[in-house]
């Protein structure tokens, strides 16, 4: 067999099924035997746009994403797109043709050293310079990418290396010395969290995206409704704890709830499970729970007491260690005064925002979550949209949000909610994005059309870079410095691709034109004017406690 | 403060590329760095000597470090007993006259004086740290003209 088609055969024995991409010069071995194969292929517009999609095909499935692209620009272009699933620890495997061998280092039409510009991106990368390591290394990305702290990984191909004939020796074991993850919580650790957890009176779970990745949230579940805990998610964890559910806070941190930043701040103990105390969590962090004992769950241990110092640090996987922790506890602690505190706070602190005659970016959301039963998976990009989205959509289940959120990477969302609806066709995809955000990865329209993929874009269309205008009226004495945008005809434009635009400038058609998105078969624009200058509330301006907010209060 | 890490990485290239890429791009710093095959072919030892200001970055330096798919252990010399040493060559002002002064000061350190020429001399010394700053600034009244250190190996 050839490189090539060893490599499709390591793919289909890897169970993919599906594959996001490019061609080019240095690949070409590969798609003409991909031309053969039953897996599927989307060809996107920009190699950007496939390794987003790969990266939201893996956040709604769970499964791990593949993307490929050519040598040189090829695989620059992805590079955003590794970045992007680096920081947020989702499983990808990235293919990239390479010039020939004997070419390496030689400057090469488009060449371009992409192990070394990949290296602090990936979680691992290979450079495959004999046939005879392909198989190897393809079932090593595919391990390395899937366990532990996931990660997108990148094998390099040089074409010769696709060529190649040898014979095909697929590798039953597979030995990394230098890999591996704990999956168990040490048990002493366990007993002493416990412990901990019993004797507290004000306990709050705050709980990242390894809830998610883990699979944890039923264990979440239990573990909050038993020892009662009201629960705080990161924009990661949303989703991976019932959003409706009494107990839940929503989102804390710099745009998060009012009561979250208030409980967590009056903690006497905070379990954190899968998160790592960013900065945009923590505020100010000396003054960040000061009188919190920290019991930090995760399965990588770099990320422990790396921002904040933690009494109680459990390595290992979210499910199993929760798993364990629900068998230990024996008492539980009384919370309800505590949990009457934080009702209270539940009760004078609302997420509110003033509703007027104009359409307002918040009830735009609000019509989607009731429009969608909050049964949709939703994409958002970055910014003001982001946040509106992780405040106003209420996640019941996980892998239903998908967002950037370690990069925070604007054209994220469109491409992500096409990978999402390949990976979870029966779904309804939502897209809330910016006016701004959209234009980023736009052309991914042909992509949506040609392969029938129907997403559903909600453009929160206020002209402008609406969260740095933000910081900008906040900060920066409304000196609006090349935020205000100059926008095409977002109506004509999906019409042009053959989508469907629907404009929206009146409060009362926002309703109908989500339920009319709903109902075609096809890609939908909705390009809502909204208030122009609305901001995100609450908001903890940087480098301040997170209790400190601004706004909130209608 | 300084610490010494013993690395056992796979021995495959692009490996000291990770390492260094790791160290820059999270501001730790390298005060220095020696790397050679082990009596297995497949693993090179490192001994890196880095610059951690507290406790909390060097665990940090050394989860990043761990966090390496090619690396196969680390180990903290901070707190364990180890032997160290360094091999230096010192290039110094050198006349006849001060040649017994030398000699003495050489063999003193079980140093060697390995080449004069002209009006320097070199003399090479493989020692651990503190014998060999001794050693420089026994050095010093000659007038020192270079220095160069292979940088730190270390065993437990």
């Amino acid at each position: 067999m050839t490189g090539a088609q060893i490599l499709i055969e390591c793919l289909k024995r890897e169970g993919v099924e599906v594959m996001f991409g490019y061609p080019g010069g240095s690949v070409l071995p590969l798609f003409d035997k991909l031309y053969d194969s039953d897996i599927k292929f989307i060809l996107t517009r920009h190699e950007q746009g496939a390794a987003h999609a790969a990266d939201g095909y893996s956040r709604a499935t769970g499964k791990v994403g593949v993307c490929l692209a050519t040598s040189g620009p090829g695989a620059t272009n992805l590079t955003t797109g590794i970045a992007n699933a680096y920081m947020d620890s989702i499983p990808m495997v990235a293919i990239t043709g390479q010039v020939k061998t004997f070419l390496i280092g030689n400057d090469a039409f488009q060449e371009a050293d992409v192990t070394g510009v990949t290296r602090p991106i990936t979680k691992h990368n290979f450079l495959i310079k004999d046939v005879k390591d392909l198989a190897r290394i393809v079932r090593e990305a595919f391990f390395i990418a899937s366990t532990g702290r996931p990660g997108p990984v990148l094998i390099d191909i040089p074409v010769d290396v696709q060529q190649q004939d040898i014979e095909f020796i697929w590798p039953e074991e597979l030995k990394i010395r230098g890999y591996n993850p704990t999956l168990f919580g040490h048990p002493g650790q366990i007993k002493k969290a416990a412990k901990l957890i019993s004797q507290s009176k004000k306990p709050i779970i705050y709980a990242g995206g390894g809830i998610i990745t883990s699979g944890a949230s039923h264990e979440l579940k239990e573990l909050a409704e038993k020892i009662q805990a009201p629960v705080t998610m990161t924009l990661m964890g949303l989703g991976g704890f019932p959003g409706t559910h009494e107990l839940s806070l929503g989102m804390l941190g710099m745009h998060g709830t009012a009561y979250a930043n208030h409980a967590i701040m009056e903690a006497d103990l905070i379990i954190a499970v899968g998160a790592r105390f960013d900065d945009r969590v923590t505020g100010r962090l000396d003054a960040f729970a000061p009188s919190a004992k920290i019991i930090h769950i995760d399965i990588d241990p770099a990320s422990i007491s790396k921002n904040v110092k933690v009494d109680i640090p459990i390595v290992g996987d979210a499910k199993n260690i929760l798993g364990q922790l629900l068998e230990e506890i024996k008492k539980t602690p009384d919370t309800s005064d505590w949990l009457k505190t934080v009702d209270s706070w539940k009760k004078k602190h609302p997420l509110a925002y003033k509703d007027g005659n104009k359409i307002k970016p918040q009830y735009v959301i609000e019509q989607i979550y009731e429009a969608t039963k909050g049964d949709a998976i939703i994409t958002t990009e970055v910014g003001q949209n982001q946040m509106w989205a992780c405040q106003w959509y209420k996640y019941d289940h996980p892998r239903t949000f998908l967002s950037s959120g370690g990069l925070g990477t604007m054209g994220f969302g469109f491409p992500a909610a096409m990978g999402a609806k390949v990976g979870c066709p029966q779904s309804q995809v939502f897209d809330i994005a910016g006016d701004g955000s959209i234009q980023m990865n736009i052309q991914e329209l042909a992509t949506c059309v040609c392969n029938k993929i129907n997403v559903k874009v909600a453009i929160l269309n206020n002209g402008y870079l609406g969260m740095v205008r933000q910081w900008q009226e906040l900060f920066y004495k409304k000196r609006y410095s090349h935020t205000s945008l100059y926008n095409p005809d977002f109506v004509k434009l999906a019409e042009s691709y053959g989508a469907v635009g629907i404009r929206v400038t009146k409060k009362e058609e926002v309703r109908p034109a989500i339920e009319k998105a709903l109902s075609i078969d096809n890609t939908v624009f909705i390009d809502f004017h909204i208030e122009p200058e609305e901001n995100v509330y609450p908001m903890v301006p940087a480098g301040e406690a997170i209790n400190r907010m601004i706004g909130g209060m209608a | 403060m300084r610490h010494t890490i013993a690395v056992l990485v796979e021995n495959k290239f692009g490996v000291l590329a990770r390492i260094a890429g790791l160290f820059s791009a999270r501001g730790y710093n390298i005060a220095s760095l020696a790397v050679s095959e082990t009596l297995d072919p497949t693993i090179s030892y490192m001994t890196i000597v880095v610059e951690a200001q507290d406790e909390k970055i060097l665990e940090q330096i050394k989860k990043q470090l761990n966090k390496l798919i090619d690396v196969i252990t680390v180990t903290d010399f901070t707190k364990k007993e180890h032997v160290d040493r360094e091999l230096i060559l010192v290039k110094i002002n050198y006349s006849a006259k001060d040649k017994v002064k030398l000699e003495s000061i050489v063999n003193n350190y079980v140093a060697k004086l390995i080449q004069h020429k002209g009006d320097t001399a070199i003399i090479e010394m493989v020692g651990a740290g503190e014998r060999i700053k001794q050693l420089l600034d026994d050095l010093k009244q000659f007038g020192i003209k270079e220095l160069i250190r292979t940088g730190k190996i270390a065993m437990a």
